[in-house]
């Protein structure tokens, strides 16, 4: 049985699923975080497969290169406001972030 | 269409007069193996040699390690083990090792635990198949092999961080969080002291860099410009410091942190870090020989010559494996003098504290760093208007092929380069309507 | 057939650490979790023919996004092991979406015929003889040279004004974000509780 597209695109859907419930269900802030990185993997994962096997070529993997990079630079702001978070509220759940709620 | 592992000398040029090298697989496979069988074959052996290699470097290196800090403070060291020199130390100790009680703390996270040791040891056997050991001795010869050596090196840190969490100790998790701080920062100014031999080379493939420097020591990569002769001490400072020896070694300090993240891990486990270390001192020592020191060659040209003779196509398979272990010995002989050259280090300098260690990565490695690779981009662009891109005309295999702006008939092209000039390498334009 | 049993394990481990990802309550093994997804992602990539990516997937993402993913973990844990539990309401609806999204995702992607999409050429590999083999082409794809004979290019297509401009916009970009980033994680005064209680 040969590996053909569908199953890189398959794998891609199980980690951007697996991502986005996990930024949806878990109260840990650092979480969530989890749950973004494996968004852009599954993506990146996309990309690179239909660099492989249609006509897209390296220009998909040029764009998975510049998602990990820009990934990066993101993890590391979304760190930040985390750590600001935890040092206000003394707690990294985010369901505790409710001070604003009307 | 998966990557053929198994690559060697085919691509080298020393090797063009007549191209004998073969791969294990293709042996393999002329003994009526299917290709995948072949392939899983070939992988297997590959692994089992550098699995077998991997052990090497820390026996050697600790009894090394004894002797030299032994004869540094006035003493003996080992004396009595396997002879008069206490050849075996390495051995009796790693007997020692083993037969303790495997003990893990009940406040530990016991998965994470178990699993940290092995993580940094995949980690710097991993480091070993990219390293062409002699020309053509490489477990997995990829066009990128360099920058996937790097790759894989900086996973230690996550080993280095689980071991440090896991232990459920705070001398323990301090120790594993500063040794990552500083494994990770270094990580910086090795990766640009790495990139200015490349530059120079024009090629990320190490067997390709290690065939360029053949012929006299003057065309090794260290003489080629000041930049690079800078480059390979911040190299070598920056290498010391990733793996995690002294003057930066925060974490094995017994009079610091107890033992840093190594607190809680004794026996074997323990014994499987220094195993990794000394690995990955030898991998960084011998990355350092590859971009910097020639290789596996001599740097004398008869020498070299003798040793390739044996390569004698008409003569028995043999000599060929016999000129490849020359080369073997003394790309050991030259990484083992930098190793002995960083524990002569640990043995005089006294140890920096954290923040000292810190600050000489961000404030003086990574600027320095920074100079020297602006440096070694303006070197040849600066040669150019004199009509050369090199200091005087390299001799063997070595020449920045797209840059050269002279036909030198002598200087032999690798194969593996594209062999027309790639249209945004020449600068000067007359020389391009000049070939 | 090694390329299929490569393939399967590497998406065995991927899917597998993704899911873990979702599963674990302890934070520190999801984060372990999330390093073998990741670490089977590049070695997809490798199966992909991409092995510059792969080699970048392993030390940025791995190697450094990763770190300080778990940094993070270690500075905003609030004991050792603690665990913020989840009621089983909440992880039976996220579970039902999730399949839910997954099914929708896998029936749109299963339904596309893929063989009318042309494929790339069957074009000569470089002179090295392997596949993945991608970096000089890449490297000169940015400059805006798509190179003949490279793996996976229409001959004379691709994007010819090279991607130098992105280049250089994320470059900066990541300049911004780290100075942004130390800015905004610099150790601040601790102000005292009764200052921030206010009138909440």
């Amino acid at each position: 049985m040969e590996v053909t597209l569908n199953h890189y695109l398959l794998i891609g859907a199980v980690m951007f699923v697996s991502g986005v419930v996990c930024m949806a269900t878990k109260r840990n802030g650092i979480a969530v975080l989890m749950g973004v990185e494996l968004v852009l993997n599954g993506a990146n994962i996309n990309f690179v497969a239909f660099a492989r096997y249609t006509n897209l070529g390296l220009d998909g993997q040029i764009v998975s290169l510049f998602v990990i990079v820009l990934a990066a630079a993101e993890a590391a702001v979304a760190l930040a406001i985390a750590l600001n978070f935890y040092n206000n509220h003394q707690t990294i759940d985010v369901d505790q972030g409710d001070r604003l709620r009307g | 269409m998966i990557p053929t592992l198994a690559n060697t000398a085919a691509n080298t040029a020393a090797n063009t007069a007549a191209n004998t090298a073969t791969t294990i697989q293709s042996t393999l496979e002329g003994w009526e193996l299917s290709e995948g069988w072949a392939m899983f074959l070939a992988a297997v052996i590959h692994v089992s040699l550098v699995a077998g290699f991997f052990g090497l470097p820390a026996g050697i290196f600790i009894w090394a390690e004894r002797k030299v800090s032994g004869r540094i403070q006035d003493r003996l060291g080992p004396t009595r083990v396997g002879g008069k020199f206490g050849w075996l130390q390495a051995i009796a100790d790693g007997g020692k090792l083993i037969q303790k009680e495997d003990l893990v703390p009940a406040a530990a996270d016991g998965p994470l635990f178990r699993v940290a040791p092995y993580v940094v040891v995949v980690s710097s056997l991993a480091a070993l198949m990219f390293l062409p050991f002699s020309d053509g001795w490489i477990a997995v010869s990829l066009d990128i092999g360099l920058y996937l050596m790097l790759a894989v090196m900086s996973l230690e840190v996550i080993g280095v961080i689980l071991a440090g969490y896991s232990s459920g100790s705070k001398w323990a998790l301090f120790g594993g969080m500063r040794e990552a701080a500083q494994m990770v920062s270094y990580e910086i100014p090795m990766s640009i002291c790495v990139v200015i031999p490349i530059i120079t080379a024009g090629s990320l493939n190490l067997n390709e860099i290690g065939a360029m420097q053949s012929g006299w020591a003057a065309n090794w990569i260290l003489f080629n410009d000041p930049f690079t002769f800078i480059a390979f001490f911040i190299y070598f400072v920056c290498a010391t410091a990733s793996c995690k020896r002294a003057p930066f070694d925060l974490a094995e300090a017994e009079s610091e942190l107890v033992a840093g993240f190594l607190t809680e891990y004794s026996g074997f486990r323990w014994s499987f870090f220094f195993l990794a270390e000394y690995a990955s001192m030898f991998a960084v020592c011998g990355i350092a020989v590859l971009l910097f020191l020639g290789g596996w060659h001599t740097g004398i040209p008869g020498l070299d010559t003798a040793i390739t003779g044996l390569r004698d196509p008409s003569g028995s398979w043999v000599f060929g494996w016999l000129a490849n272990l020359l080369g073997f010995g003394v790309f050991f002989g030259k990484a083992g003098l930098l190793v002995c050259v960083q524990i002569w280090v640990r043995w005089t300098l006294p140890r920096l504290r954290i923040d000292q260690v810190m600050m000489t990565c961000l404030k003086y490695l990574v600027p320095i760093s920074c100079v020297l690779f602006l440096g070694a981009v303006i070197w040849p662009l600066a040669l150019s208007f004199t009509g050369h891109t090199t200091w005087g005309s390299p001799t063997g295999n070595r020449a920045a092929p797209a840059m050269r702006l002279e036909s030198d008939s002598g200087a032999s092209v690798p194969s593996a380069m594209p062999s027309r000039p790639l249209p945004l390498a020449a600068s000067n334009s007359n020389e391009e309507a000049g070939r | 057939m090694t390329e299929q049993t490569l393939f399967f394990i590497f998406a065995i481990l991927a899917g597998g650490g993704a899911i873990g990802v979702v599963i674990l309550q302890d934070i520190v093994r999801m984060a372990f979790s999330l390093i073998i997804s990741l670490g089977s992602t590049a070695g997809l990539f490798f199966l992909l023919g991409a092995d510059f990516v792969a080699a970048t997937q392993l030390l940025v993402y791995v190697g450094g996004t990763l770190v300080l993913l778990i940094f993070g973990v270690m500075l905003t844990a609030s004991g050792p092991f603690r665990r913020i539990k989840m009621s089983s309401g909440e992880t039976l609806l996220g579970a039902a979406v999730g399949l839910l999204f997954f099914s929708v995702i896998a029936f749109t992607v299963l339904g596309v015929n893929w063989q009318a999409v042309p494929s790339h050429r069957e074009v000569a590999t470089t002179q090295s003889d392997q596949a993945g083999n991608t970096s000089r082409a890449i490297g000169l794809r940015l400059v805006g040279i798509p190179a003949d004979n490279e793996i996976g290019v229409r001959k004379g297509g691709g994007s010819r004004t090279g991607y130098l401009l992105p280049f250089e916009i994320v470059s900066v970009h990541l300049l911004v974000v780290l100075i942004g980033a130390a800015y905004l994680a610099r150790a601040k005064r601790h102000e005292s509780r009764d200052a921030t209680e206010g009138d909440a």
